[in-house]
């Protein structure tokens, strides 16, 4: 039944990629391409839970763990660059 | 693995994923950035939440030993989203709001924080560099 579940959860999350990479192409603001990219890397971390649940191998989670991080990091990063023109003031 | 295990874990990869599209399906349906910002923060980290925890059953019940690894993700992403979405709100309305006409008055000395010159009124900071420099 697992198996089941995970098919319709790589579906919906693939959906949810395709959706983000419309508002990627498409945002009219700047800050609608950094949204649409900060969901695009909680969608891959989901993939990766996911494939990793289907594998039933761990191995995937430090990868999940690194998107998250570096999700977080480069969001924060580019408003900072919006909001103050510099990075690291 | 028992059948019900096995049902709630398919049940949480389930909501996990719909909450995902629910939440990725807000980003196009809304017509503005600051509704369009509800949907990804609030709905996906709940369905991340979801796939998480069915993660967490699955390992625990297959490995037979309990580990809170996932709960690390979880917590980050709970932690990190309002940090994201009030930095790309600020950055947005830096951009494309003015604030005499868009903004109510703030009421205060100082107007809203986005548009307002670090430090107080009539402090310049390239002077303190020019100091330095000296």
């Amino acid at each position: 039944m697992i198996e089941y579940a995970l098919n319709f959860g790589f579906v919906c999350v693939a959906l949810a990629l395709l959706m983000n990479l419309y508002r990627l192409t498409a945002g009219p603001t700047t800050a609608d391409r950094v949204l649409a990219v900060d969901t695009m890397a909680i969608n891959a971390i989901a993939l990766l839970v996911l494939y990793g649940i289907g594998q039933a191998t761990a191995m995937y989670f430090e990868g999940a763990l690194l998107f998250a991080m570096f999700g977080f990091v480069s969001t924060v990063a580019y408003c900072k660059f919006v909001l103050r023109g510099d990075i690291i003031e | 693995m028992p059948f019900f295990v096995e049902l709630i874990i398919s049940l949480l990869i389930v909501i996990g994923g719909l909450f995902l599209l629910v939440g990725s399906f807000g980003m196009i349906k809304l017509k503005d950035l600051l509704p369009r910002l509800h949907a990804p923060t609030k709905a996906s980290t709940v369905g991340l939440g979801g796939v998480l925890i069915a993660s967490m059953l699955f390992f625990w019940v297959e490995r037979g030993h309990f580990t809170i690894h996932e709960l690390l993700i979880t917590l980050f992403i709970f932690l990190t989203a309002p940090i994201t979405a009030n930095l790309i709100a600020k950055a947005y309305m830096l951009l494309n709001v003015d604030p005499n006409k868009d903004l109510p008055p703030s009421k205060q000395d100082e107007g809203w924080a986005t548009f307002d010159p670090v430090g107080p009124e009539g402090y310049d900071p390239s002077e303190e560099y020019k100091e330095k420099e000296t």
